[in-house]
């Protein structure tokens, strides 16, 4: 049984009825259409959907970089007007990083710049390279990093700004299946042990079951919502058989105008 | 048949699992190189080499021509050189020159930035700073000479007035062409941090800008050197005394040849010592460092 709304928590990020669009030379191209969702304080709330289906023009809205065309978003009530260090973005692209800067000065960099002293910024930028295993890479410039190491830095740079939410656009993407499958595990470990709000954007469905608490389910162009999941707690569990049900049921929203299957009872409320 | 093999289960092969053998050392190979080969790897002994090879080679020729009202040799050149340094007027004028130099650069310098701000923010200033660079950039600047008489006079103002025009234009070309390319990302990552407006420009655009910026600083000095000599030539003693490019034309009406290959040597011993104690320096410790360069 869902909870009454009223007992609900006050929801962190709140999207209504959010409608994007952009023109191009010759038409006007709506990218996501009425979308409306809450993100929980604490959530891993997970943006699935094909490609385009309009999620990282979503997500880059609620990073405040351009306005939606209809509705609204709001964080803790306010609305979202431009980008600010309490929504941090982490791209897939490795360009993110500040070439001319250390790796400890990347982190230290915004820090500085959003109020902090010389010495508390470099505390905490150590503070984070240790959480992320790259102490050993403090004084090393991003070229000298591998792919995988730069998106550890670029994460602990967006932690270390405490933001209010965590925007990630498909992070690990770009990385080796391997390389892949460790940051997941090592972004898990940083939730449990920072326990940040996460709005994660992939089109992997294994990805979004791995890392997710709450998964919406986009459909194609234009963006349109299909359903929101829970993901069981031991969802984390790759061999559990509540995992491939769950992937029956997304992948059946994702790609089939069917009815998805509803699980016969509540087994794992 | 070959279906009939296809369609078989593979070879049924015993599994195996090993204990890991423990791995080769590495191996530390003595240092093999010659002293020959490790001295030839310094570029600048390479240089040095050519250069007193073509030096060899110049004073072979003006020997065997053996007239040194048309071609001193390079000996001679040199002994100008250095009674000019120690006994006469050249230091004085080279750094007559290179002290209008550095004030027209700086000014340059100042004028590409703000135009470049403009032109990033604001499609109005996007729009003067295109259409100002293609008309002024292929205008050479002793062309603007007489009119620079005409305005300022005979004097250093006209000097910073055509210098100013040789080094503005392709130094904002390069600004804003490096400004234009700085990543999406990149961007956003900055607007993310709450960077905005000038802090914005200054903390992001300017840095990842710079090897762009820094062949316009490049192109610019050199535009000023060669628009400064000719201008000096052209119209002479500035405020009493004059710099390099007069110094050059007053030695050629002299006939004083080797004096004149003097200053002509100067000139390249300045742009060779900026070259490759500044530039170069520069781009060693930012974008060489930052991997910006390869």
């Amino acid at each position: 049984m869902p909870a009454p709304a009223t007992l609900l928590p006050q929801p962190l990020l709140k999207l209504t009825d959010v409608t994007i669009q952009y023109a191009t030379d010759r038409q006007i191209v709506t990218a996501v259409q009425n979308v409306t969702f809450e993100v929980l304080r604490g959530d891993r709330f997970i943006l699935l959907g094909p490609s385009g289906s309009g999620k990282s023009t979503l997500l880059k809205a609620i990073g405040g970089f351009f306005p939606p065309t209809r509705g609204t978003i709001a964080i803790d009530g306010q609305t979202v007007a431009r980008p600010g260090p309490d929504r941090i973005m982490v791209f897939q692209e490795f360009d993110q990083l500040m070439p001319w800067r250390t790796v400890r000065g990347n982190i230290a960099f915004p820090l500085r710049e959003n109020g902090a002293s010389p010495t508390e910024a470099t505390e905490r930028a150590d503070n984070l390279l240790t959480r992320v295993g790259l102490t050993k890479f403090a004084g090393h410039y991003p070229h000298q990093l591998s792919g995988g190491m730069k998106q550890r830095v670029a994460i602990a740079r967006a932690l270390a700004l405490e933001p209010r939410i965590l925007l990630m656009d498909e992070p690990f993407a770009a990385l080796d299946a391997m390389t892949r499958r460790r940051m997941q595990e090592e972004l898990l470990r940083l939730w449990d042990d920072l326990g940040f709000t996460l709005l994660f954007v992939t089109h992997s469905i294994e990805e979004a079951i791995l890392l997710g608490s709450r998964i919406l389910i986009l459909s194609p162009h234009p963006g349109r919502v299909r359903g929101e999941l829970n993901v069981p707690p031991h969802g984390r569990d790759r061999s559990a058989d509540s995992r491939q049900f769950l992937e029956r049921r997304i992948h059946s929203l994702l790609f089939d105008q069917a009815e998805p299957p509803v699980p016969e009872e509540a087994a794992h409320g | 048949m070959a279906e009939h093999i296809l369609r078989q289960h593979p070879l049924d092969r015993p599994e195996y699992l090993r204990a890991l053998e423990p791995s080769l050392p590495d191996i530390r190979l003595p240092d093999q190189t010659s002293r020959w080969h490790r001295l030839t790897a310094i570029t600048p002994v390479r240089q040095v080499t050519l250069l007193l090879i073509l030096a060899a080679a110049w004073q072979i020729y003006a020997s065997a021509l053996n007239n040194p009202l048309i071609l001193p040799s390079f000996a001679q050149t040199a002994a100008a050189f250095w009674s000019g340094i120690f006994g006469g007027e050249l230091l004085l004028r080279a750094w007559t020159s290179v002290e209008l130099l550095l004030a027209g650069y700086a000014i340059a310098l100042v004028l590409s930035v703000a135009l470049t701000l403009l032109a990033v923010s604001s499609r109005l200033g996007a729009d003067l700073l295109t259409l100002l660079t293609s008309m002024f950039n292929p205008l050479p600047a002793i062309a603007l000479l007489p009119l620079a008489l005409l305005w300022f006079g005979l004097g250093e103002k006209s000097l910073l007035f055509v210098l100013v025009h040789s080094v503005i234009w392709p130094l904002a070309l390069n600004t804003y062409a490096g400004f234009r390319g700085v990543g999406e990302t990149l961007r956003m990552t900055g607007h993310s941090f709450g960077l905005r407006g000038l802090r914005y420009a200054f903390a992001i655009l300017f840095p990842a800008a710079f090897p762009s910026i820094l062949t316009g600083l490049k192109i610019g000095w050199a535009f000023a050197w060669r628009t400064l000599i000719a201008a000096e030539l052209v119209f002479g003693v500035s405020s009493g005394s004059g710099g390099l490019g007069w110094y050059i034309y007053e030695n050629r009406n002299q006939l004083e040849t080797a004096n004149v290959f003097a200053g002509l040597l100067t000139v390249i011993l300045i742009g060779l010592a900026v070259e490759s104690l500044i530039f170069r320096v520069v781009e060693r410790i930012t974008v060489r460092r930052w991997g910006m360069y390869k």
